[in-house]
């Protein structure tokens, strides 16, 4: 036929194409026939732009800027640009993870590419819509300029355009093949995109495209890069944040066959072995002297009870976060003031693949090519380039799926480690850590404590609300620079903090330790231990007031429709109120988490013996706006309400003498399938802009449980998590509740 | 270093390293089935469970040594087609979210439908309860396993 149209763009792009498919580490979402067809690209598939090609037989692909890592973001997003395209679906596959920011970048994020805070559909909505809504729009003044008619008389139909008045049509693989691409597409306005209405592929469940790769050992993780003549790297990090080896006895892996190089590094020494086995070994074998920090004399357990004592120190006022009306004149005036502490622990993210980098430096020790699984391209890129004192142009990065992301795979911690081995074998090394140093090396949730008072005047009125939370900053560990921008009020420990209530006087408050603990993200940010907190305490509110709770929050939201639906629905479903079997009960929380509106129901029992808590069903209603692909979404809940119980009843990172005490998966327990309830799902979607779906219910299940236990025991549960000896010790106490 | 001959999919093959290698990352690093994957090294989450002899194992425990003449399958060589009842009902009831685990648990659940064609909800879960789900997928496993074993 023609020659392929040859956009300006078009040499990068396919440049882009064949550096990931030269290496044959390509890999593409959908099944195989999709590797084959994005492959094929390269030589039939017609760039429009950049984030489209399309084949002559139809065949269509797309970019995909988000990390796949069980979120169902690569498809969901998919699914947004096809809409938009009026594209066929059955006939879409995905392109390589892209790795340029300056294209792909997400909006939510100053344009990084980083997969966090489950902002992937709600942070790329527009520029996805309008990308596709551009690319459909040149297709068809394409092909009105080939019928010679008015671009205002076709319309499309699934990868068709069509002229009804001429009974005309042409494929989108057929226009492709002929259309002169400009250097940049033709703009089209937000006000034309398509209603929700018109929609033919958001909102049906659609399979995801990863899933078939993901029955068979296909879908390749990071752990399952192969990359010719490399060699096995592993660290021992020291055990304490921040020490340095000081002396590495090499004699001590002298037994050990096949150990290429001992590599030491500012805080870990790596160990570069022709097999893993060895590398492994050799880690257990290693002897190392560390060097002395100051966390050396941390220790997580005395350290909370000074956050609690800080929390209640109310003559401090802290820094104000949010702060509306008058609380002081609120709380002066009060008929009766309610007040409790709460504290979470430190958590550790136990996603089931050990982090793992693969990198190759280059001769020259100014470029490298990096493969694994990452939630933020743009970090590692960035971080390698910082290292090797280069440009990130000289930094190749493959993106693999994740065995887990939940926040440990936003930070670039593993890219010097790997970079350092690389470089001083100058071969390719494959980086493997052990689960035992995963464990040891955490990246935590902050551990936290709270203070919260509620003012309530005669007629029973929440009237003044204060909350007061003392943890460490995650972003003055993670990202120094954007504690300063965020004035001293870090993003992701407060994240969460806000409440949804209309209560007209609050002070919320943050009360900032430096300790020195790493930390990160950790599925459901800040809302995780806020909520908790909150959730707990305003059970706590509507018992002192005699109110049903989920009667206090509906009286709390009356001007919120939306919240007002979730919270019904979720009622309903779980019969609140109804009798249960005897030694059960029910718990509510309500939030909007990552701006989905979300309330959940748990029913638990306990063993008083043991103080063990069982969940046996649990009921999340939730409206995240357009639900992009429903089933997804229930997917996601279900896996929430599991991660949530794991979070509340056994998750737990304690810290002696500045090192975690726990070692690897049988002492930091995470939910099994015995610990699973019964769990039951309602999605409510509306005319709104998707909201994220990766961590909403998560934060709630925490509260839920506790606010189920006081109705079981009447003892109030503020300490996450609820594990057995906390629940025992609280159950013997006899003291107010 | 020993060499040790032993079966993987049906095929013959003969593996040199050191005797206590773990099968893990003979049947990952040295054959290069990459399906079968590395959570704990300890036996704790199931993620590298394959067949030994037709049972299920923790390949992380077994070591080469221990291989000579032994059949061991990987998820890799379940079915011809990824086409096994267990990976059709996965995919029906688009179970897994990472996926890293799910080898692991097709794997595991594999070995009980072999023992036990039609168990019952409680015999899935003990018998799945070694295997560990961190996105949570264990309902629809569950509902996954009781659909194989309807369709067959």
């Amino acid at each position: 036929m023609n020659a392929p149209a040859k956009s300006p763009l078009a040499p990068s792009r396919r440049g882009f194409l064949a550096g990931a498919a030269s290496l044959g580490f390509a890999f593409t979402l959908g099944d195989l026939g999709g590797v084959a067809t994005a492959q094929a690209a390269e030589t039939s598939g017609h760039a429009i732009g950049y984030w489209v090609t399309i084949n002559a037989d139809g065949g269509i692909q797309i970019a995909m800027p988000a990390a796949e890592m069980g979120q169902g973001s690569s498809t969901g997003l998919a699914m947004v640009f096809a809409e938009e395209l009026d594209a066929d679906w059955p006939k879409v596959s995905t392109l390589d993870i892209a790795t340029r920011a300056d294209i792909y970048g997400n909006p939510a994020f100053g344009g990084a590419l980083i997969t966090v805070g489950s902002k992937s559909i709600q942070g790329y909505w527009d520029k996805v819509r309008l990308q596709a809504a551009s690319v459909r729009r040149l297709l068809m003044q394409a092909a009105a300029a080939q019928w010679s008619v008015p671009l205002a008389e076709l319309t499309t139909e699934p990868s068709v355009v069509v002229h009804a008045a001429s009974v005309r049509r042409l494929t989108y693989g057929e226009i492709a093949a002929f259309a002169v691409v400009p250097a940049e597409l033709p703009a089209v306005q937000k006000s034309e995109l398509k209603p929700m209405s018109a929609y033919r592929i958001i909102g049906k469940p659609v399979a995801r495209r990863d899933i078939p790769l993901k029955v068979d050992g296909s879908a390749k993780f990071g752990m399952d890069v192969q990359v010719p003549g490399m060699a096995y790297g592993t660290i021992l990090r020291s055990p304490v944040e921040g020490a340095s080896p000081k002396k590495v006895d090499e004699a001590s892996v002298a037994a050990v066959p096949g150990i290429i190089k001992i590599v030491p590094m500012k805080d870990a020494v790596g160990i570069v072995a022709e097999t893993i086995e060895a590398a492994f070994a050799a880690r257990s074998a290693l002897q190392v002297e560390w060097g002395a920090v100051d966390f050396h004399g941390y220790a997580s357990e005395p350290a909370l009870v000074q956050f609690v004592e800080r929390a209640k120190k109310t003559s401090e006022a802290g820094l104000p976060y949010v702060k509306t009306g008058d609380s002081d004149t609120a709380f002066t005036k009060a008929a009766k003031i309610v007040t409790a502490e709460y504290t979470t622990d430190y958590l550790y993210h136990a996603q089931m693949e050990p982090i793992n980098i693969t990198a190759s430096v280059n001769a020259e020790g100014d470029g490298a090519e990096i493969w694994m699984g990452t939630q933020s391209q743009s970090a590692i890129i960035g971080a390698a380039a910082a290292i090797l004192k280069t440009k990130p142009e000289k930094i190749t990065l493959h993106p693999h799926f994740l065995g887990g992301g939940f926040g440990r795979r936003s930070a670039p911690d593993m890219v010097p480690y790997a970079l350092g081995m690389s470089k001083a074998v100058q071969r390719p090394v494959k980086v493997i850590w052990t689960r035992e140093q995963d464990v040891k090396a955490a990246k935590m949730r902050p551990m936290t404590a709270h203070r919260l008072e509620a003012a309530v005047d005669e007629q029973g009125n929440v009237t003044g609300w204060r909350h007061r939370i003392v943890a460490e900053s995650v972003v003055a560990y993670s990202a120094p620079e954007r504690l300063a921008q965020a004035k001293g009020l870090d993003p992701l420990t407060l994240e969460g903090a806000k409440i949804d209530y209309e209560i007209a006087n609050q002070t919320i408050s943050y009360l900032r330790e430096i300790r020195g603990a790493p930390l990160s993200a950790w599925r459901g940010i800040g809302a995780g231990h806020n909520k908790f907190a909150i959730e707990g305490f305003a059970d706590e509110v509507a018992t002192a007031l005699t109110v049903d709770p989920v009667a206090f929050r509906l009286q709390l939201c009356k001007s919120n429709p939306r919240a007002t639906k979730v919270i019904k629905t979720v009622a309903e479903m779980a019969g609140w109120g109804d009798a249960r079997p005897a030694e059960r009960a029910v718990g509510f929380a309500f939030g909007k988490v990552v701006d989905t509106w979300t309330a959940a129901v748990i029913e638990i029992s306990l063993d008083r013996e043991t103080g063990e808590i069982r969940a046996h069903r649990a009921w999340v209603a939730l409206d995240p706006g357009i639900a992009v692909n429903p089933d997804s979404i229930v997917a996601q809940t279900e896996g929430n309400v599991v991660f949530g119980l794991s979070q509340v009843l056994k998750e737990r990172v304690t810290i002696s003498d500045g090192s975690v005490d726990q070692t690897n998966l049988f002492d930091y327990r995470v939910a099994r399938m015995s610990d699973t309830p019964e769990i039951h799902v309602t999605v409510i979607p509306t005319n709104n802009p998707p909201s994220g779906m990766g961590e909403a219910a998560l934060p709630l299940i925490g509260p839920a449980v506790a606010n189920a236990m006081y109705v079981l025991t009447k003892k109030r549960f503020r300490n996450m998590p609820l594990i057995p000896q906390r629940v025992k010790a609280t159950l013997k106490d006899n003291g107010s509740v | 270093m020993m060499t040790v001959d032993f079966k993987i999919n049906g095929k013959s093959v003969s593996i040199s390293a050191e005797p206590d290698t773990p099968l893990l990352w003979v049947i990952r690093e040295h054959l290069k089935l990459t399906g079968t994957k590395y959570g704990c090294g300890a036996g704790m989450c199931g993620a590298c469970t394959v067949h030994i002899n037709g049972r299920s194992a923790r390949s992380c425990r077994a070591q080469l040594q221990d291989m000579a003449g032994k059949s061991v399958t990987t998820i890799e060589g379940l079915s011809a087609a990824s086409d096994h009842p267990l990976q059709k009902a996965w995919i029906a009831e688009q179970t897994p979210q990472c996926g890293y685990c799910q080898s692991g648990q097709i794997m595991q659940a594999a070995d009980l439908l072999q023992k036990n064609p039609h168990p019952t909800r409680d015999e899935i879960v003990r018998h799945m309860d070694g295997n560990i789900c961190r996105c949570g997928t264990y309902p629809r496993i569950v509902r996954a396993i009781e659909r194989a074993v309807k369709e067959g």
